[in-house]
């Protein structure tokens, strides 16, 4: 095989001992354990403005047009009154889009567990490049201000929905939020591009370059597998976004007509000619769909991690979990246009799409089978980050379904745009996804901070999220096929509608209770990163390396030589051992066959 | 009121979480000081997961009750809904069916399973005939979902120009839906925003010099003849819109610089399907949810009972009144329909000099 003879050769070069200060130390860190908790906490921010803002509208579409003490005091002169404004409306659902799933769910989830897991889990001192990744951070900080500091401009912030789609997005005359808001927005997802590419070129040369000697891919933890491929899809479709978004700063800004053409607008025709919007739906969606697998891969990877470990079993099919990872990372490539069955697109493209769309059901399929499996005849260790990778799975089955329906052109026709699709999305992308991110940091936790998070505030955070996450997205779907469109203020003009509206007054109890009781995460996080229980070397009795490093964190992981690896990542309860765990760094018994699969 | 309930409400909720966090910690010096789960958070928890179990259930069923029998889930209006309704069920069975199994094993399991001290777990790695279940199992089901699917949607998009549709053409702006009818010749004239003279009234950009325009009808409200094809042709001037016809099954943007195309058949008349059982009892509870709302739905100028019409819906983000773009349809007999387009303008005689 070749794949151990691409070993990490120079274990002892590393021994640096320079001085560090405040500043390389906490701040312009190039330590990839450092990194890792800065995205997190970056990314823990954003997400708490981006759930506040989905607060915030919740309550308008429960109490529609009715003064509010929050919006009065968070939105100021975009509540009059505390009637929240229609324009700040569709600016909250923007921006809440654009905050969770790329500042929180790719760069915080992504980001966070990349940095703090591959080079410990492969064996390796740092990441390849650790200045580089100390610039994918720093360019993603920046690109998070920049957002932030969008919320404040005087025509309101970006407002055309996360998708951006121009005309909307290219005209300030078409809406306010097109105009300074707009470019902040595209300078800020130009810069998050930029980081995000620079980190998953560090990931990929990291996996392929600096495994420790015996770590084959074939031993590779499911994490390493997951995060090493959503860097590839990120470097495959990333750059088609930046390409859309540059395009479109020209159109706004220097009069080309990429996406315009025969417009007339507020009294006047302009000039573009030629340009068509479709074509920036092709462009936004081909990064856009991959984008929801480089959310859920890592997760994924995370979740599978967390359920063998605490079921203390090996994960069930461990190649076909790599071949699935595979193969849903090659279709998501091909299958952005079941966004665009009704664009205006040729139908007969449509019938493709909807073909490569519902093959990625099967090795989704099997990926959930194969967790349920993993914990069938398992002795399951309750922890917080096993309750929470169990509700991934669930929110993954329950919201993965309706893809099925959604896929399919012809039902798409239907329910396209309504919330159908918002509870499809935020089941199965969403809060999967975020029960992901916080299965990771419950278990891993120990391994940033050296402390225990509180387990009691974990089943608290953990039982009432489910609840609620149900709660909220659920009903949706019925809302949806009862014709509710997405993005809309309020539904007072459509009596069609008025029998929602008791549902949707639930909904929102559901999310507003579901929102408060983060706060018991957060109470959890931050106390303990200080006052926490500490931790000792193994907590969960895991097998992957990042357990046999020392809990207090120094530079280039362990001291000494770096652990070799003899076996695969998995062997939990493996007949003919006393414990029921063997670390990956343990040589093989004298006639131990080394069963992987 | 509400904002104020709100507030009280959302400081409840902290002070709750306040206290429990005190609770919390409280109980945990009592009881297990280990911040890793013992036998006790594993009993407890798996009867959690069982307790989740019924509860993913219970609101299944419940929205179901609630909300599963909205008319618009049935009761489609044009001739490719049942068809498509069909396969909605179909797919919505497929997935009841795996959504209760699945959910089932997976809870069942968590709580079957549960750790236990000095418990060891079954060393089971991989089994190559299971896997090939489950890779070929859905393969077979989707298989057939996908082909079904495709027939249904080759079915509704390709238009059969041969059966003489009505062409109308649905011209987008923001805020507003305008419809524009060929005439007596069936012909829509040529068009283009550039061409739109607000101060002649040709608000549409018609070109005033095609003859095919002269007798070309612009409304505000759509009238459709029952059980004639229609091709509708869609247009924007300025952001795109998407004309969604939930009644009808039917959607399709308007993309500015294109002309975009959808085509069904109406087969329900306005007046039939305010006939219709089912729509008569959801008017009905909506009437009785209006009426207890009288005076905030007054305040706004709006009527406070309600009719059944069929609706046109700007389904694309728009703009400020997105939420608020919308249009009447009008499904009717021929006669009825004939009468009413007498009654249109003809746009050459619309244009002021």
């Amino acid at each position: 095989m070749s794949a151990h003879a691409d070993t990490h050769a120079h274990d002892d070069d590393h021994e640096h001992h320079h001085k560090e200060t405040f500043v390389t130390k906490y701040i312009f860190s190039q330590d990839h354990k450092m990194i890792a908790k800065q995205y997190l906490i970056t990314g823990t921010i954003m997400g708490v403005i981006g759930v506040l803002m989905s607060m915030m509208f919740r309550m308008q579409i429960a109490w529609p047009e009715e003064p509010n003490v929050l919006f009065e005091a968070l939105l100021g002169k975009w509540a009059p009154g505390g009637v929240m404004d229609a324009d700040i409306y569709l600016a909250l659902v923007t921006i809440h889009g654009t905050i969770m799933v790329f500042f929180v769910l790719t760069a915080g989830l992504s980001g966070t567990f990349s940095n703090l897991l591959i080079p410990l889990q492969i064996g390796a001192r740092d990441m390849a490049s650790g200045f580089l990744n100390m610039v994918s951070y720093w360019l993603f900080f920046v690109s998070s201000v920049i957002m932030v500091i969008s919320l404040f401009v005087e025509a309101g912030p970006a407002a055309a929905g996360w998708t951006i789609y121009p005309p909307l997005s290219a005209l300030p005359m078409a809406q306010g939020g097109s105009g300074m808001g707009m470019t902040l927005w595209l300078v800020s997802m130009a810069i998050f591009i930029a980081s995000s590419l620079l980190g998953s070129l560090n990931y990929v040369v990291t996996v392929i370059n600096l495994r420790t000697k015996g770590m084959s891919m074939t031993r590779l933890p499911l994490t390493i597998w997951a995060f090493f491929v959503t860097a590839i899809i990120g470097i495959v479709s990333f750059p088609v976004l930046l390409s859309a978004a540059l395009l479109l700063i020209m159109d706004r800004s220097f009069g080309t007509s990429f996406f315009l053409s025969d417009i007339f607008i507020q009294g006047e025709v302009l000039h573009y000619q030629g340009g068509s919007p479709v074509l920036f739906e092709h462009l936004f969606w081909f990064l856009g769909h991959p984008e929801v697998y480089i959310v859920i891969l890592p997760a994924m990877g995370l979740v599978s991690e967390i359920m063998a470990t605490n079921s203390r079993k090996p994960i069930f099919g461990y190649r076909a979990m790599i071949m699935s990872i595979l193969a849903i990372a090659f279709l998501s490539t091909i299958v952005w246009g079941h966004h665009m069955f009704i664009s205006g697109m040729n139908p007969f493209l449509g019938s493709v799409f909807t073909f490569t769309t519902l093959l990625i059901a099967i090795p989704s399929a099997v990926k959930a089978f194969n967790w349920i499996t993993t914990i069938w005849k398992g002795n399951i260790q309750m922890n917080p980050a096993m309750l929470f990778s169990i509700g991934f799975v669930s929110t993954f089955i329950t919201g993965g379904l309706t893809g099925i329906i959604l896929g399919d052109s012809a039902l798409d026709i239907n329910v396209h745009d309504t919330y159908f699709v918002i509870a499809h999305f935020h089941l199965v992308m969403g809060i999967s996804a975020l029960y992901g991110m916080f299965a990771g940091i419950y278990h891993w936790f120990p391994k940033m901070f050296g402390r225990m998070l509180n387990k009691n505030l974990g089943y608290l955070h953990f039982w009432v999220t489910a609840i609620c996450a149900y709660g909220v997205f659920f009903p949706m779907h019925f809302i949806g096929m009862a014709g509710l469109p997405r993005r809309y203020y309020t539904n007072s003009h459509f009596p069609l509608f008025d029998d929602l509206t008791n549902a949707n007054v639930v909904i929102t109890l559901f999310a507003i209770v579901g929102g408060a009781f983060q706060l018991v995460y957060l109470w959890n996080f931050f106390y303990s990163i200080f006052f926490g229980k500490p931790t000792v070397q193994n907590p969960w009795r895991s097998t992957t390396l990042e357990w046999t490093a020392p809990v207090k964190h120094i530079h280039g992981n362990w001291e000494g030589d770096i652990p070799h690896v003899y076996r695969w990542s998995y062997d939990y309860s493996k007949p003919g051992h006393d414990d029921d765990f063997v670390p990956q760094n343990i040589p093989l018994k004298d006639g131990e066959e080394e069963l992987q699969h | 009121m509400t904002a104020f309930l709100t507030l009280i409400i959302v400081l409840f909720i902290a002070i709750a979480i306040w206290q429990m966090v005190k609770i919390f910690d409280l109980a945990q010096v009592g009881s297990s000081k280990s911040p890793v789960a013992t036998d006790k958070d594993n009993t407890i928890n798996a009867y959690l997961m069982m307790g989740f179990l019924i509860f993913i259930y219970a609101i299944t069923i419940a929205s179901f009750w609630y909300l599963g029998d909205l008319p618009l889930m049935s009761n489609s209006a044009s001739e490719h809904g049942p068809g498509l309704d069909n396969l909605m069920i179909i797919s919505m069975v497929v997935i009841f069916i795996v959504q209760t199994i699945t959910q089932f094993l997976l809870h069942y399991f968590a709580y079957k399973y549960k750790g236990e001290k000095g418990k060891k777990a079954l060393f089971y790695a991989d089994n190559n005939t299971l896997e090939a279940i489950w890779t070929f199992v859905p393969v077979i089901v989707l298989a057939g979902l996908i082909i079904y699917g495709l027939f249904t949607w080759t079915a509704i998009m390709n238009v059969d120009e041969s059966d003489d549709p009505l062409i109308v053409e649905l011209y987008a702006q923001q805020f507003n839906w305008k419809a524009r009818y060929g005439g007596e010749d069936n012909t829509l004239g040529l068009a283009n925003v550039r061409l739109i003279d607000i101060d002649r009234a040709n608000i549409l950009g018609l070109d005033e010099a095609d003859p095919n325009a002269q007798d070309d009808v612009i409304t505000t409200e759509l009238h459709l003849p029952v059980g004639r094809p229609v091709l509708f042709k869609m247009r924007s001037q300025d952001v795109l819109h998407s004309a969604y016809m939930p009644h009808f099954r039917a959607q399709m943007n308007c993309v500015p610089g294109m002309i975009t195309q959808f085509g069904f058949t109406p087969t329900v008349t306005t007046e039939d399907m305010r006939q219709n059982p089912d729509i008569q009892e959801k008017v009905a509870n909506i009437n009785a949810i209006r009426l207890g709302k009288k005076e905030e739905i007054e305040a706004r100028g709006q009527e406070l009972m309600y009719e059944f019409d069929y609706l046109l819906l700007c389904n694309k983000i728009c703009g400020k009144s997105h939420y608020n773009m919308q249009m009447k349809i009008i499904v009717e007999t021929q006669e009825e329909y004939d009468a009413w387009m007498k009654e249109q303008k003809l746009f050459k005689d619309s244009l002021t000099k």
